[in-house]
């Protein structure tokens, strides 16, 4: 078989059309067309065991507005229950159909608005950071985001400014037709705190083959702290590629809580660049195979910056046939001294056929340092489930205690109680299991 | 009906060894049956076969509760049915609160959306753990994990208060607790003494016995009951060991043996 580029389906003759339409600033339609010739040249991200040149991506579709709707109600079934947020936006296929922001927020100077928007009213402030964690020139994927993203979002925190409630994105695709590419990027200035929910969601049907080629930047500004939870629950039929980056300054922090809860392929990658001094970042994953899921995660911290610390922890349930290779990297380059790189990656199986493989990694190139890992594959411990049913509990009551208690230490990180239940009522439900009490 | 397990002729392997060998007794509610016997000699063993650990396989006998097989039932049937084991080593599961686990326990004995309302269940919970004297933080620990051997063992006996079984059987419950403690425990188990609750109390030591006051005493020895007798024969156990009860039955190997 020729592996050819055309399983994404370019057509670039329509692309180009589609750039010269487009009423932005030159330098952001200079970068689509620089990258719209990386789509050309580049090869696929270089992954362990997958090779994604034989993913059926589906065409890669065209450019789908969705209609601005003033209440959450306008959209379509089941997107509003996502919703925990006052101040949500909510993106629709290739555009973005709902904004709210408080006005509390607002006149603190926060910008939370459709990236499209931004681009075009914010071009100064976006300009230094759009495309500057992950780079149009890293693979076909990230050359074609470039290319073609439009909708997203741009969240502004200004200095000092301390958000105590969540800000909140929600991408629904539900056009078999429509470019998917969500886009969020965050910009937190110095000394700055907020917490953002990202949930990526698909209403297409079972059958056809789709893609979301979606992208999360964020930059956090000396001692700003940001924390992200990012659930993506998208169906069987579409494939999810998903590049989370964070730049973190001079003690600053980012806490990442990432739900991979996708019922098709996908791949992700997160990644934190410690740049400053006494900077950290946190990173815990939750994740659930099921079926024929083929499912490669990465989760990475580059310590560039003294005295930095990162830790990781992912959690894995594996049922059916599924498989997840699941790649832990610690790097300290060197001169980041006095840092501290520790992870963990735990795989639960539940079924003989699954297969999760944890691949911690240390690349360490400085003395001075602390790095650590920890990785373990297992079923459910037979003694436990023994306890348990010995007290009149059934044995799926049983397993979905254990299984629950084997995530736990990741969902209890969550900073909403509606988030945690959100994801502990996505979990069971890929799982098949009923909710308890 | 009035609560009755019957043990006939029980036999198990583990791994393909042979440890429980034949052993017979009738428990009936309001009784309180003590075994006692030197270590290896098929006390848990027994305790785990009765529960239905699924690494020991009975090989002969049968056992009944108020009539119903309880060895053809799986291991939640059996503790649905009203037997409860507070183990010698209990299971420590992460990320499960003491709570939640209970409550899942509590509602395994009701019917659908019959559940016992969440303030209900608490307030029961609390009132219990202050029996016990437990901290109230119990509730929200991770069942088990990183309990004391003490602590694990009171809470053993919180779930047995909590639901309320026909038919106890307590491994070693006294072990690993202060004088405290063992007053407190046994102060528990002797409210829930009721004509319809049997109890199978597994204990290497009189002490419990004094506070428990058992109608009959077991000596196991080679998988089976080889002695049986009143509260005065822990007296004597306690006194001289069982150097005597191997004298006049003319054991000389007390275990379940190496074959
Ligand atoms: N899982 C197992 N694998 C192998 N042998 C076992 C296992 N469980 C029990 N045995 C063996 O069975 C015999 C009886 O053990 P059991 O735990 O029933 O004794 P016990 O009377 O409860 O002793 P103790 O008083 O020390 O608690 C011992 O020789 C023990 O080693
Ligand atoms: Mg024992």
């Amino acid at each position: 078989m020729s592996v050819n580029r055309t399983l994404l389906s370019v057509d670039k003759s329509s692309l180009i059309d589609f750039i010269s339409t487009r009423e932005e600033p030159e330098w952001i339609l200079a970068e689509r067309l620089q990258a719209l010739e990386l789509v050309e040249q580049l090869p696929y991200p270089k992954l362990e065991k997958t090779r994604l040149e034989q993913w059926d991506f589906g065409l890669l579709g065209s450019h789908v507005q969705p209609r601005r709707v003033s209440s959450l109600q306008e959209l379509p079934a089941g997107a509003a229950s996502h919703v925990v947020s006052e101040n949500v936006i909510v993106g629709r296929n290739s555009g973005v159909a709902f904004i709210r922001l408080s006005d509390e927020l607002e006149g603190k100077g926060v910008i939370f608005t459709d990236l499209d928007i931004a681009v075009r009213d914010h071009t100064d402030l976006v300009r230094p950071y759009y495309m500057r964690a992950i780079h149009a020139n890293e693979n076909i994927i990230t050359a074609l985001h470039a290319t073609a993203r439009t909708g997203g979002v741009f969240l502004y925190v200004p200095e000092n400014v301390h958000i105590e409630v969540p800000l909140q994105a929600l991408f629904v695709q539900d056009q078999a037709d429509a470019i998917h590419m969500p886009h969020v990027l965050i910009v937190a200035e110095a000394n700055s705190c907020v917490t953002f929910i990202e949930n990526v969601i698909s209403s297409l049907g079972s059958t056809g083959s789709y893609s979301t080629n979606g992208m999360l930047e964020v930059f956090v500004k000396p001692g700003a702290k940001v924390s992200i939870v990012s659930i993506h629950n998208v169906e069987a039929s579409v494939i999810d590629t998903t590049y989370r980056r964070a730049v973190v300054e001079a003690d600053g922090a980012i806490e990442w809580i990432i739900g991979e809860l996708n019922e098709g392929n996908a791949v992700s990658d997160t990644t934190t660049l410690i740049q400053g001094t006494g900077a950290s970042s946190d990173a815990k994953i939750i994740c659930v195979g099921k079926g024929g899921q083929k499912l490669d995660l990465t989760t990475r911290a580059v310590h560039f910056g003294k005295h930095t610390d990162s830790d990781m922890l992912t959690k894995a349930v594996m049922t059916g046939q599924s498989t997840a290779i699941i790649n832990g990297i610690t790097k300290i380059e060197k001169g980041a001294s006095g840092t501290n790189g520790q992870q963990t990656e735990r795989v639960l199986m539940l079924s003989p056929e699954a297969r999760g493989d944890a691949n911690p990694i240390l690349l360490i190139d400085e003395d001075d340092v602390k790095a650590g890992h920890a990785a373990s594959v297992g079923q459910v411990n037979a003694e436990q489930l023994y306890y348990l049913m010995s007290r009149g509990i059934n044995k799926e009551e049983a397993q979905r205690l254990i299984i629950n208690g084997f995530l736990m230490p990741v969902i209890a990180e969550i900073p909403y109680e509606d988030v945690q239940d959100q994801i502990i009522q996505l979990v069971e439900r890929k799982l098949g299991i009923k909710g308890g009490a | 009906m009035k609560t009755r397990l019957t043990i006939n002729g029980l036999k198990a392997v583990i791994e393909g060894k042979e440890i429980l060998k034949g052993f017979d007794l009738e428990i009936k509610g309001g009784e309180i049956h003590a075994v006692m016997g030197p270590n290896g000699t098929g006390k848990s063993t027994l305790a785990s076969a009765l529960m239905g650990h699924p690494k020991y396989e009975v090989t002969s006998g049968n056992v009944t509760l108020n009539g119903e097989d309880l060895l053809e039932m799986d291991v939640d049937e059996r503790a649905r049915a009203g037997l409860f084991l507070a183990m010698q080593y209990p299971s420590e599961i992460a990320g499960v609160t003491n709570s939640d686990f209970l409550r899942s326990a509590v509602n395994a004995r009701r019917e659908e959306g019959d559940e016992i309302s969440l303030i209900k269940f608490i307030r029961q919970m609390e009132s219990q753990m202050k029996t016990l004297e437990m901290n109230p933080e119990f509730m929200h620990r991770y069942l088990n994990e990183g309990f004391s051997g003490g602590e694990k063992k009171r809470n053993e006996i919180l779930q047995m208060m909590m639901l309320e079984p026909k038919i106890a059987i307590l491994d070693e419950i006294d072990s690993g607790l202060d004088i405290d403690a063992l007053r407190i425990v046994a102060e528990g188990v002797n409210a829930l003494r009721h004509e319809d609750r049997g109890f199978l109390i597994i204990t290497h030591y009189q002490r419990l016995l004094n506070y428990i006051k058992p109608d009959f005493v077991h000596v196991m020895m080679q998988g089976r009951i080889v002695k049986s007798g009143g509260p005065e024969l822990a007296e004597r156990l306690e006194a001289e060991g069982y150097e005597w009860v191997k004298a006049e039955l003319g054991i000389e190997d007390e275990t379940v043996g190496q074959d």
